[in-house]
């Protein structure tokens, strides 16, 4: 878990590096520390080091892929509370319903404007930071 | 006269041996040489007891004939004269006597002399002769006694014979009637026997010292036998006796045979002859019980063979009873049928009996020369009426008598042709069942190969299906990864992430950012429309308040009523039902109408009317414009996919052109439908019916 009073950390998992870019440098720039992983690996090793605020993991992952990682990251006690926002070019219902099966708290669809999933992320680390003072 | 006349008569009268002839002789005598012209001679009979006329001289035949005097009228002149034994002179027969009377000699004076002796005695009898008014002459009293002396004398000689004669004739008689076994008895009126022969004598006569049981036999058959001949009456016909035999003690029978008999003159009696029909009668009883029997015996056989031949009538199939020659003795009516010619048919039936007849006895024939009691064999005969074939198959079996020999044979024969037909049915139906089972298997396997095919065309139905919703997928995927990219961007630099920019680059940058959300709607509707097509449009019916889905509508298009001046309207029928949809499609097109009615209507109004038709089931959302309306000839267009009626309008105002398509779509989705009235300048109305129940419920 990131210090407190320190900015929120959110973890930007994409493979497309253009994807990773967009959303971690509207971050950045909107004022959140932002850590990025390019797949599935990556996500969960960054995750378990880095204990991020909030996660954005997109779904289409080479290797392990975002539902897979986001079911790891709900099992895992360390990560277990830390909500996942999944993004996906996927429009189809079936992919969000999914993505809802894994835990994932948000689904948003690509495309999305950083506007958009940055109050997404807002809504999410409220709904968290209420929840971990109903569980202290 | 002269003595030489008397000698004369004497001689006459000696020499003639017969009496009447002797009366005859003295009558002729007493007229020539006694000078009498009338004479007649009476003589007694001792049978009758009268006096009757025998001979005359100067008389009538027929008088003298007839004369006859009861010789019991003893107040009769003549019959006293007889009695008195003188000669009476009569001087007539008239009116001066105390009782007239009448001779043949008439109403003349007469002497009546009696001849000979006695009454009743030999040769009694009177002479009258005719006298005039002389005295009677010596020569006629002389004659008169010569004549009764020689009567009289002839009469005993004649009794004598006759004596002698009746002695000898009963001993025959006796020996004649003895001689016959059976029973023959005389008896006078009051029954008592007077003559009876051994045979009956035996049987109703005993001597004192015999037992007590014949005695008493005796007695019982004579009380029988009387008791017969006052019960029989008159008539001789034949009577039954049962008389007890005394000697043997059994009982006998006789039949009585009657006849009556003058005993005497005014006395009748009953000779009576009892044959014995004892043996007879036993003969003719035993005959009788035998005849009986026989009868009996007959009618038992013809009962049992009535009841045979019911037997065998009732018996459908044909049946014979053949003797040892093979000819046919027996045959119930359905044999009849195959082997008789009806009366009055002749030619083919005739000729066909006579096939019949040949085969049949062919094959009894087989039975009596064989071993075998049974003989069983198929016979080929003819139907006597059609001629058709009918096969039987015959069951012939020998009757053994007690001695074993073969006395008949009976046949069974059995129809065949029902058999027969049964066994080609059967062929034809097992062939049609195994032309049945062929097609079935053909049928089979054509469908197997047919589900093969199927069963592979809906796998690469499914296939295609899934690789086109894969395809759809990754289209979609591929395009909103580029998409999201030039969105981001543009977005970035209009945040001013990478620092300020000028009005013109922001300008331009705007361009981008709104033709990149015109791709994405576009590519939203394609993706939907696909979508429905293949079927991967997933329905969640619940039930709807059409009022306040409107409100929801209403509210999500305000920034837009807001940015136009338009006065948008709503127009709700009280009472609306629930209805059961998808709330979220409904909602769509809803949404669809009323953003195309306030891109389309430049100024005026737009109004939503809700209401519904219980009775057609249908609830009913109309938007209506004031824009600008469709001509006639696009609105059958306007709801296939890119078509817009007035493109560069529509593009102005962001349409994809796939709208109203993709409504029209989900109204069917929805069994529901879109109708559209328009006028080009003057408006539309748009109206989404839907059913008040959806079609599965």
């Amino acid at each position: 878990m990131s210090e407190a009073n320190a900015a929120p950390l959110v973890l930007v998992v994409d493979d497309v590096d253009h994807g990773r870019e967009i959303f971690a440098e509207y971050l950045e720039f909107r004022g959140f520390r932002v850590a990025t992983a390019a797949d599935g690996l990556e996500a969960l090793e960054k995750a378990f080091e880095l204990r991020p605020d909030v996660i954005l993991m997109d779904l289409s992952l080479p290797g392990i892929d975002g539902w897979e990682a986001t079911r790891r990251l709900k099992q895992d006690e360390r990560t277990r509370g830390i909500p996942v926002i999944a993004l996906t070019a996927h429009a189809l219902a079936s992919a969000h319903e999914k993505a809802r099966e894994v835990g994932c708290s948000a689904v948003v669809t690509k495309p999305c404007l950083p506007k958009e999933l940055e109050q997404e992320v807002r809504r999410q680390l409220a709904g968290a930071s209420e929840e971990n003072q109903a569980k202290p | 006269m002269g003595s030489k006349a008397k000698l004369g008569l004497v001689e006459a009268l000696l020499a003639e041996q017969e009496a009447r002839s002797c009366a005859v002789l003295t009558l002729r005598w007493l007229a020539r040489d006694a000078g009498i012209e009338r004479a007649m001679c009476a003589m007694v009979d001792g049978e009758s007891g009268r006096l009757e006329g025998w001979t005359g001289m100067g008389l009538s035949l027929a008088a003298v004939e007839s004369f006859s005097l009861d010789l019991a009228d003893r107040t009769h002149p003549l019959i006293i004269a007889l009695d008195g034994g003188e000669p009476i002179a009569f001087r007539d027969s008239g009116q001066s006597l105390p009782r007239p009377f009448e001779t043949p000699l008439g109403n003349s004076p007469f002497y009546a002399i009696p001849l000979a002796g006695a009454r009743n005695a030999p040769g009694s009898g009177l002479l009258l002769v005719s006298s005039g008014e002389s005295p009677l002459l010596e020569d006629v009293l002389w004659a008169a006694e010569l004549l009764g002396t020689r009567l009289a004398a002839l009469q005993y000689h004649r009794a004598q014979i006759d004596d002698r004669r009746h002695k000898r004739e009963r001993t025959w008689l006796l020996s004649i009637i003895n001689a016959v076994t059976d029973p023959i008895l005389l008896t006078d009126v009051d029954g008592r026997i007077l003559i009876a022969n051994a045979g009956a004598e035996r049987l109703l006569t005993t001597e004192e010292d015999r037992s007590e049981g014949r005695r008493r036999a005796v007695a019982l058959n004579n009380m029988l036998f009387s008791a017969t001949l006052f019960n029989s009456g008159a008539g001789n016909k034949s009577q039954e006796l049962v008389l007890v035999d005394p000697s043997e003690g059994q009982e006998l029978l006789f039949e009585v045979l009657r006849a009556p008999v003058r005993l005497r003159p005014g006395e009748s009696g009953l000779v009576s002859v009892l044959r014995n029909v004892t043996d007879l009668r036993r003969a003719s009883e035993e005959i009788e019980e035998n005849y009986r029997r026989l009868r009996a015996a007959e009618a038992a056989t013809r009962a049992e063979r009535d009841r045979l031949d019911l037997i065998l009538n009732s018996v459908f199939d044909p049946v014979l009873v053949t003797d040892p020659e093979g000819k046919i003795m027996r045959m119930n009516p359905p044999a009849e049928r195959m082997f008789t010619v009806p009366a009055g048919r002749g030619g083919e039936v005739e000729r066909r009996v006579r096939v019949n007849d040949a085969v049949f006895t062919s094959f009894v024939s087989n039975l009596y020369a064989g071993q075998s009691q049974l003989w069983r064999g198929e016979l080929n005969l003819l139907d006597p009426e059609t001629g058709a074939p009918a096969p039987f198959e015959a069951f012939s079996g020998k009757v053994l008598s007690k001695q074993g020999e073969q006395t008949a044979a009976v046949t069974i024969l059995h129809d065949l042709t029902e058999a027969l037909e049964k066994a080609q049915l059967y062929e034809q139906v097992k062939h049609h069942s195994e032309e049945l089972k062929e097609r079935v298997r053909e049928a089979t396997a054509e469908l197997a190969e047919q589900n093969e095919l199927l069963r592979r065309q809906a796998f690469q139905l499914e296939q295609a299906s899934a690789m086109k919703s894969q395809f759809l997928a990754n289209v979609s995927h591929e395009l909103r990864t580029p998409l999201n990219a030039i969105m981001g961007y543009t977005h970035l630099l209009l945040e001013g992430v990478s620092g300020e920019m000028s009005r013109a680059q922001r300008d331009k940058l705007a361009r981008v950012d709104a033709n990149a959300r015109h791709l994405l709607a576009v590519i939203n509707d394609l993706l939907d429309i696909a979508r429905i097509e293949s079927g991967k449009m997933p329905l969640q019916v619940d039930r709807v308040r059409l009022p306040e889905l409107i409100d929801e509508v209403m509210s999500e298009v305000e920034p837009v009523i807001a940015g136009t001046r338009l006065e948008v309207s709503r127009i709700l029928s009280p009472e609306l039902p629930e209805i059961e949809t998808d709330r979220q499609k409904v909602k769509q097109i809803v949404l669809n109408l009323l953003s195309n009615a306030l891109k389309f209507t430049p100024d005026g109004s737009v109004t939503i009317r809700l209401d519904h038709d219980c009775d057609a089931g249908e609830i009913w959302i109309a938007v209506s414009d004031s824009g600008i309306g469709i001509a006639e000839e696009n609105q059958k267009t306007i709801f296939e996919a890119f078509e817009q009626a007035n493109s560069s309008y529509a593009r102005r105002q962001g349409g994809t052109g796939l709208g109203l398509s993709i409504c029209r779509r989900l109204a069917d989705l929805l069994d529901g439908r879109i109708t559209l009235v328009s006028k080009l300048g003057e408006g539309s109305t748009f109206t989404l019916f839907l059913p008040c129940k959806p079609r599965s419920a």
